[in-house]
């Protein structure tokens, strides 16, 4: 209707102009480019009269729909703005969470039976192995999050898996988090996987790797994660920088037993980061753990272990892309060392151990959907005690290592097929290792972590 | 009433010069086209952070550590939204420990809630590839939507900064005053382009199109966010062959191998057209995106016709 009265009005303005001109019968050439241009400049003053229009009416529509959002507090403003809603739209169904489902299956080969599976120097929690041979499910991990209101956020990660011929669901986390707390703090509750590390905090299906490194899963049972609390401050500065604190229950490796009245492993971290340029960027963090264990039992027979476990992680993370776009290519280089000081009774004999080690690797994306890998993981243990001649703990004059090769296919970000080698000595004898494996992601878009 | 009428037309007349508005707001745009939207209704004195550049795949960007610590300290985040940083944001928005810029915070502006959006499925499902349950996300690459959301987020940046309202509604009028001139200018240079018909390679330029009423043909990648393979690209080779098109349009950010592809077998130009400020020289501000799109696209014109 108003284009339509705009066009008329500006006709009927043409019309009489042009009438006027007619009428004088000297026209020269001059006189009708002058009024071609007139005649143009019109146009476009109510081409852009009516554009004008047309997006004030467009404010107007959207100011309207939203007249029923709270007054905002502007009294002091003199101009009135309209209030335009700009309520963000959600994908998932009305209030229902955000639902992720990873489905994880694997085919491993093992030239030397899993069960035999030995670190000589380290007493080994139940996931510190390498896994079982043949075709296996592995966990199916079910993940449901959403804001609980405007303050918190809450989100639990169930894990299926069948075990002996039993299917078991394992709570692996359930937390609720700030989201609303002042100076950049942010405070976490429930179980949780610890933020110490680089990799401790995600979850094992979004590792580049078919396994953890050696010393995640030896030093952490594969990762530390506990019912506790966790403090984070992000500083106030363009560059990245955090510290945390966390206090656990101490129910879970290295701790066991909950000691300290049910408060038995305390951590700090820090993490720094920031991009270096727009090709590469970084993270370089420290972390403390300090771990008390009552009655830990770890291997078959089992060993006992009653004391302290002290934990030191350094890691580091450098990410390249080409003009910053991961999209087709990428590289990853990463590098974790850990340190773990354990001293108390090993089988009721005095034991101290200072243990160490670390993993370096790299992935890169060659194209898209493509990417290859290399792993090398080392560890090192000098075990002192009386009764550790003949337990696992005793070295055996060898330090584990292993070296793994990876190629994936990606047929899109949600679904990841990987192929991997390697060839571990943890313990004397090689074992030639084959995994298949693949992880499929349904649901919610999973998080695009750095 | 009338009063308020002419305090307000004193005002805007006193204010006619333009100032800088020195406020001291940090804003955080998820891609450069918002960042280069806010400088002009906040002025340069503002820093503006852009999280992304132009040439960068905004569906593909991780959360890195310096996106987190900016988001830590902004007061203002303005994001495409519809589903466009889903991969990123919402952990970006977690880790800040910022309440302000949370979802639905009164520093979070999501610019496609305010326009309409085009392609809004009626089912989703991830056998379509990756689209956006609230449609397509590329919005910015009609001038007309960069118009819808600079009136929302004048206002809110009113909001946000009540005491230099004055100042943002100035620099508004200003910007749109320019821009509406601008696109009438824009909309006479690419008359001659209406019904033609072109190849893209993601769904990216479906704004860009319906503003000058070209049609797609095909698109390069089989879905949204799948890559481009033969057997596709020979399918489009046959659309392409049966009609005539008038060149394949991709981002800075899309690998030419496919363009390259179907140009060499076809007499169509492979085109890279900016997609977003800082996409090619001499787009440094809005008006140099559309300037430069414009003048691509018109040479593209200037060859069918001759």
């Amino acid at each position: 209707m108003r284009r339509l009265l705009c066009v008329t009005i500006a006709l009927l303005l043409l019309s009489t102009q042009f009438a006027s001109t007619a009428a004088t019968t000297e026209a020269t050439a001059n006189d009708i480019a002058a009024l071609r241009t007139e005649i143009s400049s019109l146009k476009t003053d109510y081409a852009a009269q009516i554009a004008r229009l047309e997006t004030r009416l467009a404010q107007a529509e959207t100011a309207l729909a939203s007249q029923s959002a709270p007054p905002s507090s502007q009294a002091s403003s003199v101009v009135a703005i309209p209030t335009v809603g700009t309520t963000p739209q959600r994908s998932t169904n009305a209030l229902n969470p955000d639902t992720s489902l990873v489905l994880i299956g694997t085919y491993a080969a093992h030239s030397i039976d899993p069960k035999r599976y030995a670190a000589p120097g380290f007493a080994l929690a139940d996931a510190a192995g390498p896994g079982v041979r043949g075709f296996s499910l592995g966990e199916s991990e079910l993940t449901l999050s959403a804001n609980v209101d405007d303050k918190f956020f809450g989100a639990m990660t169930a894990a299926l898996s069948v075990e002996n011929g039993t299917t078991a669901i394992s709570l692996e986390e359930a937390f609720v988090q700030t989201t609303a707390l002042p100076y950049g703090l942010t405070f976490k509750g429930g179980r949780f996987f610890s933020r110490i590390g680089y990799l401790n905090e995600q979850h094992p299906h979004a590792d580049d790797f078919v396994d953890r490194p050696l010393p995640y899963r030896i030093f952490l049972n594969g990762n530390l994660g506990d019912d506790g609390a966790q403090l984070r401050w992000l500083a106030p500065l363009d560059r990245f920088v955090e510290f945390g604190a966390e206090a656990y229950r101490g129910d879970s490796f290295p701790a066991h037993g909950a000691r300290g009245h049910g408060v038995g492993t305390y951590t700090l971290f820090a993490h720094t980061g920031d991009d270096l340029n727009d090709e590469w960027s970084y993270r370089v963090g420290g972390s403390y753990v300090h771990a008390e264990a009552a009655g830990r039992a770890t291997g078959q027979l089992p060993d006992i272990f009653d004391g302290t476990s002290e934990l030191a992680i350094a890691d580091v993370i450098f990410k390249w892309a080409p003009n910053g776009n991961p999209a087709e290519r990428n590289l990853k280089l990463q590098a974790e060392y850990l340190r773990r000081w354990e001293s108390g009774l090993f089988n009721n004999a005095d034991y101290t151990g200072t243990q160490e080690g670390f993993y370096l690797q790299t992935v890169y994306q060659f194209q898209r959907r493509w990417r290859i890998g290399a792993r090398y993981d080392r560890l090192f243990a000098d075990n002192t005690g009386v009764g550790i001649a003949g337990t696992v703990l005793d070295t055996l004059d060898h330090d584990p290592s292993r070296v793994a090769l990876l190629l994936e296919f990606d047929n899109s970000e949600f679904s990841r097929l990987r192929l991997q080698y390697s060839r571990d000595q943890s313990s004397r004898s090689t074992d030639h290792q084959l995994f298949l494996n693949y992880i499929y992601s349904l649901g919610a878009h999973g998080a695009h972590q750095f | 009433m009338t009063s308020i009428k002419q305090t307000l037309a004193a005002l805007t007349f006193c204010c006619a010069v333009i100032t800088d508005v020195m406020a001291d707001v940090h804003i955080f745009a998820c891609e450069p086209e918002w960042a280069a939207l806010a400088k002009e209704l906040v002025g340069d004195a503002v820093e503006v952070y852009s999280a992304t550049t132009a040439l960068q795949d905004p569906h593909q960007i991780q959360a890195r550590p310096s996106l987190i610590a900016h988001a830590r300290n902004a007061d203002l985040m303005i994001c495409s939204g519809a589903e466009l940083e889903t991969g990123w944001l919402p952990q970006v928005q977690r880790q800040a420990g910022n309440a302000k810029i949370q979802i639905n915070g009164p520093g979070y502006f999501e610019a496609s809630s305010v326009v309409p959006r085009l392609e809004v499925p009626a089912t989703v499902d991830r056998s379509q590839g990756d689209v956006h349950a609230s449609g397509n996300p590329h919005i910015q690459t009609n001038p007309h939507n960069i118009a819808l959301v600079a009136a929302a987020l004048s206002a809110r940046l009113s909001q946000l900064d009540p005491a230099q309202a004055a100042q943002y509604h100035s620099r508004y009028e200003d910007f749109q005053q320019r821009w509406q001139v601008a696109i009438v200018r824009w909309e006479q240079a690419l008359a001659p382009l209406r019904g033609k018909a072109v190849v893209t390679h993601h769904k990216y330029w479906i704004y860009l199109l319906a503003w000058l009423d070209l049609h797609e043909v095909a698109t390069l990648e089989p879905k949204p966010g799948v890559p481009a393979n033969v057997t596709h690209l020979a399918e489009v080779l046959a659309l392409v062959n049966q009609q005539p098109v008038l060149a394949i349009l991709r981002t800075p950010y899309d690998p030419p191998q496919p363009s390259a592809w179907l140009a060499e077998r076809t007499k169509l130009s492979a085109v890279v057209l900016p997609g977003t400020v800082g996409g090619l020289p001499g787009t440094d501000d809005l008006f140099g995106l559309f300037e430069q799109t414009v003048k691509i696209l018109a040479q593209l014109s200037n060859g069918t016709s001759s």
